[in-house]
C-alpha cells in the first residue's frame, strides 16, 4: 500500500469516527431533557445496585463483629479437671494472630470464715473486660487484692461491701469487693479475682481459656483445628449455642438482604428498560432519515447501541459514585462504622449496566428494523 | 370532552401507557415488599435469636450458692431448696405468655456409674403440658435447640436416657444399649452433643431425676425463653420506684425485665433472672438489624420513586405533538397539565392497586422462604402506599409537564424537539 493511500484511509476513517461522535453527542446534547431522564433511571438503578452489593459484602463482616459480643466461642479445657501446661495461653495467641481475643481462667473452690463453700475464680480483668461485654459491674478491681464479687455470692461472702477472708488449702487471703458482679448465670455465684493473685494464694493455674475467635464459621473452624495441633494436651471445642445460633441469624439476614438487593435492582433495571425502549422508540424520526439517506443497518444499529453503551457507562459511574455514598451512610448510621468502598463491584455495575442499556436499545430496534422508513416520515 | 379525551390517550396509547404503567407496578411492588419486610423483620429475627437458648434464669428464692466449674455440679445434693414442678405450667397464665416460646426445668443429681461420680441431669425433652384449656408443648428441643442428638430422643414418660457424647465415649455406649443407675437399667436412645457441660452428663426425663434424688416435683433451675423488646430507657428503670401508669405501661411491654418480674408472680418463691449473655446482646443485634433493613428500605423507596419519576418523564416527553396540537387547537396551558395529570393519578391508581397485591405476594412468599413463616401486609398501608404512588407520579410529571406546556407548539408539530 503506498503511503498516499494511507494517508487517505486515515483521513476516510477519521473523518467517519468523527461524524460518528459529533453524532453522539448532538444527540445527547439536542435531546437533554429525555436523555436525562433515561440518564437519571440509569444511575438510580447503578446507584441501587452498587449500595446493595456494598452492603451486602460489608454487612456481614460488620454483624460478626456483633455476634462477638456474644463472647467466647471456642473453649479450652484441661482433661478431666487438671490445670493447662503452662505456656498454654502463649500459644493460643500465637494461633490466633491477633484475629481473637483468648481469656484464661482459673478455679478453685474456697471456704469463707463461716465455712460456707464459694467458688473463686482467677482472671484477667482487662481482657474479660472486652470479651464479657454482658457482665454488670459496679467497679472493676485494680489491685491483686480486689475482689470482683457476683451478686449472689456477695450476700454470702460480703453482705455490706466490707473486706472478707477465703481459705483454700489451709492458705488464707484477705480481699477487699471492688464491686459487684451481675450477669443472671453462673457467674453470679462465684468471686473473680486477679490471675496473679489467684496463682500466688492457690499454687494452681488456669483450667480454662476461653477464646474468641473472629471470622468466618470455615476461619473459626481452621483455627480450631489449628489450636488443636497445637494443644495435645487440652480439648479445643466450638461453643455450639454461639456458633449456631450466629450462622442462623446471619443466614438469615443475608437471605433477606439478598432478597431485598435482587428486587431493588431487578425493579430498578426493569425501569430502566422501560425507559430506555421508550427513548428509542420516541427517535424512529431519526432511524428513519439515516435510513432514507443510505446508512446502513448495520452503521444505524452501531449507532443506537454507542449511544445506549456510552448511557450506561456514565450511568454507571455516576451511580457507583452515589451507590458507595449511600452505602456508606447506612453503615454509619447503624453500625457506626462507614462501610468500605468496594472498587471490585465497579465492573460489575458498569458491565450490568450497559448491558441492560443495550438489551433495552436492540429491542426497540428490532421492532423498527421491519417498518419502512416512509410509513414513519410519514408520521404514521 | 375532557374523560373522553382521557378514555381516547388509554385506548390508543396502550403500549406507552403500558410501559409507565409496569414501571409504576413494579416500584410500588417493592415499596410494598420492602415496607412490610422491614415491618415485619424485627419480629421474625427475634424468633430466630431464640435458637441463642434461654434468655431468663428462674432459680428458688433462697438458693445456696452454685457450686458449677465448667458445668460439673460440686454442690451437695441435700443442699438449697428447689422449685416445685407443679407449680410451672402457671407460665402460661401469665400476661405474655404468647411471648415464652418455652421452658425447660433442670434437676442435676450426683450419681455413680460404674465407680466414677457423674452428674444426671433431668429435664423435659419435649413434654406435654396443660393449663387450663390449652395443651402445648415445651423441653429443651425447643430452649436448646443446638443440641443434637445421634438417634432419638427419649420419650418424657420414659425410663430412657441420653448421653452426652465424651461420656459414651469414654464408657464406649451406642444408642440402644442400657446403663445401670443404681438399681435401674435405663436403655440409650441417642447421644447427645450439645458442645457444652452436658456432653460429659447423661441427661434423663425428669421424673429420674427427681426418683433418684427421693424429691417428687422438685426443681433446681427453669430456663425460660422469651421473645423480648430490645432494652430501652423505660424497661431499665426499678419498677419500685415508677408511679402506677407507669408500671403498667412497663408491666405491658414484654421487655425481659418484666417478663422476669412475671415469672416471679407466676412462680411462688422464686427469683427470676434475664442471662445477660444473652438477652442484652439479643437487644443489640436485633436493633442493628431492624435498622439495617429500615434504611435499605428506604433506599429501596427513594430508587423506585426516581425510576417511577424518570419513566414518567420520558412518557411524557413522547407527546409533544399532542400537546402542540391540543395548544394549536386552543387549549389553555392548565387544562392541558390537567390531562396530564389526571393521567398520571389513573396510571397511579391502577399500578399502585396492582402493585400493592403483588408486593403482599412478594412479602409473603420471602417470608415463607427465608423464615418458613408468613409475613402479612397491614391493608391499612394500602391508602398510604397509593397516595405515595400518586405523589410520586405527580412529582415525577410535573417538570415533564411544565418543558411540555413551555414548548412551542410549532416546533412540536413540525416534529422538532
Amino acid at each position: 500500500m503506498s503511503s498516499r493511500a494511507l494517508v487517505d484511509t486515515r483521513r476516510a476513517e477519521a473523518q467517519h469516527t468523527s461524524m460518528f461522535v459529533r453524532m453522539l453527542v448532538r444527540a445527547a446534547v439536542m435531546r437533554r431533557g429525555r436523555a436525562a431522564s433515561a440518564l437519571l433511571a440509569m444511575v438510580v438503578a447503578a446507584a441501587a445496585a452498587t449500595a446493595m452489593l456494598n452492603l451486602y459484602v460489608d454487612v456481614q463482616a460488620k454483624l460478626r463483629k456483633e455476634f462477638r459480643n456474644y463472647g467466647a466461642n471456642v473453649l479450652v479445657v484441661a482433661h478431666d479437671g487438671a490445670v493447662l501446661p503452662e505456656g498454654t495461653l502463649e500459644k493460643v495467641e500465637a494461633v490466633l494472630g491477633g484475629r481473637g481475643l483468648a481469656v484464661p481462667f482459673g478455679y478453685v473452690v474456697a471456704r469463707t470464715s463461716d465455712g460456707q463453700s464459694v467458688v473463686v475464680s482467677g482472671t484477667d480483668f482487662e481482657r474479660v473486660r472486652r470479651l464479657d461485654s454482658w457482665w454488670s459491674v459496679s467497679g472493676w478491681p485494680k489491685t491483686s487484692r480486689d475482689a470482683l464479687v457476683g451478686t449472689r455470692a456477695a450476700a454470702v461472702v460480703s453482705s455490706q461491701g466490707k473486706p472478707f477472708d477465703l481459705t483454700f488449702h489451709g492458705r488464707t487471703i484477705h480481699l477487699t469487693p471492688a464491686g459487684t458482679l451481675s450477669t443472671g448465670a453462673a457467674e453470679d455465684s462465684r468471686i473473680y479475682i486477679s490471675l496473679e493473685g489467684f496463682e500466688n494464694w492457690t499454687g494452681e493455674r488456669p483450667a480454662t481459656v476461653e477464646i474468641a475467635a473472629s471470622g468466618t464459621p470455615d476461619e473459626v473452624n481452621a483455627t480450631i483445628a489449628t489450636l488443636r495441633e497445637a494443644l495435645p494436651r487440652a480439648e479445643v471445642h466450638p461453643v455450639r449455642q454461639i456458633m449456631e445460633g450466629e450462622a442462623r441469624v446471619l443466614g438469615k439476614t443475608r437471605s433477606t438482604l439478598v432478597a431485598s438487593a435482587s428486587l431493588i435492582i431487578l425493579t430498578a433495571a426493569l425501569c430502566v428498560l422501560s425507559t430506555l425502549m421508550g427513548w428509542v422508540l420516541d427517535r424512529r424520526r431519526d432511524f428513519a432519515i439515516m435510513k432514507a439517506l443510505g446508512a446502513s443497518e448495520g452503521l444505524i444499529s452501531s449507532f443506537f447501541a454507542a449511544e445506549a453503551g456510552a448511557l450506561g457507562a456514565v450511568g454507571a459511574v455516576v451511580g457507583f459514585v452515589i451507590g458507595v455514598g449511600v452505602a456508606a451512610w447506612i453503615g454509619r448510621a447503624n453500625f457506626h462504622a462507614p462501610v468500605v468502598p468496594r472498587l471490585n463491584v465497579l465492573p460489575w455495575v458498569l458491565g450490568g449496566s450497559v448491558a441492560v442499556a443495550l438489551i433495552s436499545a436492540a429491542l426497540p430496534m428490532s421492532l423498527l428494523r421491519r417498518v419502512q422508513p416512509a410509513v414513519i416520515l410519514r408520521g404514521e | 370532552m375532557f374523560l373522553r379525551l382521557v378514555y381516547e390517550s388509554f385506548r390508543r396509547q396502550k403500549r406507552r401507557k403500558a410501559l409507565a404503567g409496569v414501571a409504576i407496578t413494579l416500584g410500588v411492588a417493592v415499596a410494598t415488599a420492602m415496607v412490610a419486610i422491614a415491618t415485619d423483620v424485627g419480629d421474625k429475627m427475634s424468633r430466630e435469636l431464640r435458637s441463642y437458648g434461654a434468655n431468663l434464669l428462674v432459680t428458688p428464692q433462697d438458693d445456696t450458692l452454685d457450686l458449677q466449674i465448667g458445668g460439673v455440679d460440686l454442690k451437695p445434693p441435700s443442699d438449697g431448696t428447689y422449685l416445685n414442678e407443679a407449680d410451672l405450667p402457671r407460665i402460661r397464665g401469665t400476661f405474655w405468655h404468647h411471648n415464652i416460646a418455652g421452658f425447660s426445668p433442670m434437676l442435676p443429681v450426683n450419681i455413680d456409674v460404674q465407680g466414677r461420680h457423674l452428674t444426671l441431669l433431668g429435664t423435659y425433652f419435649s413434654k406435654k403440658l396443660t393449663f387450663g384449656k390449652e395443651d402445648f408443648v415445651t423441653g429443651v428441643r425447643i430452649t436448646h435447640p443446638w443440641w443434637k442428638v445421634q438417634g432419638t430422643w427419649p420419650d418424657d414418660a420414659s425410663q430412657d436416657v441420653v448421653i452426652g457424647e465424651s461420656l459414651a465415649a469414654k464408657f464406649d455406649l451406642k444408642p440402644g444399649e442400657e446403663i445401670h443407675i443404681g438399681s435401674q437399667a435405663h436403655r440409650i436412645s441417642g447421644i447427645l452433643s450439645s458442645g457444652g457441660a452436658e456432653d460429659s452428663q447423661i441427661v434423663a426425663p425428669l421424673s429420674i431425676a427427681q426418683q433418684i434424688l427421693g424429691k417428687p416435683g422438685a426443681v433446681r433451675r427453669l430456663y425460660v425463653s422469651a421473645l423480648t423488646k430490645p432494652e430501652d430507657a423505660l424497661a431499665r428503670r426499678d419498677p419500685k420506684t415508677m408511679n402506677a401508669e407507669l408500671f403498667d405501661r412497663w408491666y405491658c411491654s414484654p421487655y425481659v425485665q418484666s417478663i422476669a418480674y412475671q415469672l416471679q408472680e407466676a412462680i411462688p418463691h422464686s427469683h427470676a433472672e434475664q442471662i445477660r449473655q444473652v438477652a442484652q446482646n439479643e437487644g443489640t443485634v436485633l436493633s442493628r438489624i431492624k435498622g439495617l433493613m429500615l434504611l435499605v428500605t428506604l433506599a429501596a423507596l427513594l430508587a423506585s420513586a426516581l425510576a417511577v419519576s424518570a419513566a414518567m418523564a420520558t412518557a411524557i416527553f413522547e407527546r409533544r405533538a399532542e400537546v402542540g396540537l391540543m395548544k394549536a387547537l386552543g387549549a389553555g396551558n392548565a387544562s392541558v397539565a390537567a390531562l396530564f395529570f389526571v393521567e398520571g393519578t389513573l396510571l397511579a391508581l391502577i399500578g399502585g392497586f396492582v402493585g400493592f397485591a403483588g408486593g403482599a405476594v412478594l412479602a409473603r412468599e420471602i417470608g415463607h422462604s427465608i423464615f418458613g413463616s408468613q409475613i402479612t401486609i397491614d391493608p391499612v398501608l394500602l391508602p398510604v402506599i397509593l397516595a405515595l404512588a400518586v405523589m410520586v407520579t405527580f412529582t415525577g410529571s410535573a417538570l415533564a409537564i411544565r418543558r411540555a406546556v413551555k414548548f412551542d407548539p410549532v416546533y412540536a408539530l413540525r416534529g422538532e424537539g
